[in-house]
């Protein structure tokens, strides 16, 4: 009954779809429109909150290594902490702006965690390239949610943010168990299937 | 001077149904790319052919999970325009 690894990377890609285009909305219309409606504002906070306790379970089942299990564990934390972040400034429990640091330092860890439990190199197989390419996207992309914490009203910074989670979308959504990448599959890899 | 306000205010109104535009825009965009994924890659689409396939083959289909979250950002970016609009006046 264990999904098998492409179809999760799908289901996650899903979610951080979605999380995409109500960050790529915030950025378009500004936060005061945005939060006009409370629950709205509540919105993509708690899908990152709820990505972080889905990748729980991906902790749990996906045990290939020790390493991957602690890739995954924390930047299951860092989404937790950054969704959870979120919420308590929308909510006005978290006073302090500082807290809007956690954004980046989640994006840093988790294309750290990417790049950390991918062990084979760029054109092994098509998921080691994925893994490669959102690694790095997240620890570059790491720098916009960094500007907007400094200057919230940036266009740049928010959008910037927004499309670079486009980007791990899209990325995860190409992921393959066994394929091959630009032409390139190890033997090593396996069959490729479809 | 009358003209110069003028000119200014529709341009700042162009700029700002610019930005309903781009909203409205992006759940139809995303569809579109999931429509396209599946006509690209038909057999990733297992509900037309579903006999043999597995419990997860069958639930997880990209081309719709993506069709699926533009539907889903389509009916919240009316709200979004309508306050838009609103606080524009």
């Amino acid at each position: 009954m264990q999904p098998p690894s492409e179809h999760v990377h799908w289901l996650f890609a899903t979610g951080v779809l979605l999380l995409a285009l109500l960050l790529l909305a915030e950025a378009i219309v500004g936060s005061e429109v945005w939060r006009r409606r409370k629950w709205r504002a509540y919105l993509w906070p708690s899908i990152l909150f709820g990505l972080g306790v889905f990748m729980w379970p991906v902790m749990v089942l996906f045990t290939n290594s020790t390493i991957h299990m602690l890739a995954h564990s924390s930047w299951a934390q860092m989404m937790m902490l950054a969704g959870a972040a979120e919420l308590g400034l929308v909510s006005g429990k978290l006073k302090n702006e500082l807290w809007k640091l956690c954004l980046p330092a989640m994006l840093a860890v988790s294309g750290a965690a990417f790049l950390i439990h991918e062990a084979n190199p760029w054109f092994y197989a098509r998921s080691a390239f994925v893994h490669h390419i959102c690694g790095w996207l997240l620890l570059i992309g790491a720098l916009f949610p960094l500007g907007a914490a400094f200057k919230p009203r940036s266009l740049v910074y928010n959008a910037g943010y927004a499309l670079v989670i486009v980007g791990v979308a899209v990325a995860l959504y190409t992921s393959r168990d066994v394929a091959p990448v630009f032409g390139h599959l190890s033997p090593s890899a396996g069959v490729a299937h479809r | 001077m009358n003209h110069l306000a003028t000119s200014e205010l529709q341009e700042v109104r162009t700029r700002r149904s610019a930005r309903a535009l781009a909203v409205l825009a992006l759940g139809p965009l995303t569809m579109l790319a999931g429509v396209v994924w599946a006509f690209v890659q038909p057999w990733r689409v297992t509900l037309l052919h579903p006999h043999g396939e597995g419990f997860w083959w069958l639930v997880v289909e990209p081309p719709l999970l993506v069709v699926a979250v533009g539907i889903f950002f389509s009916v919240l970016a009316y709200g979004i325009v309508r306050d838009l609009e609103e606080s524009e006046g």
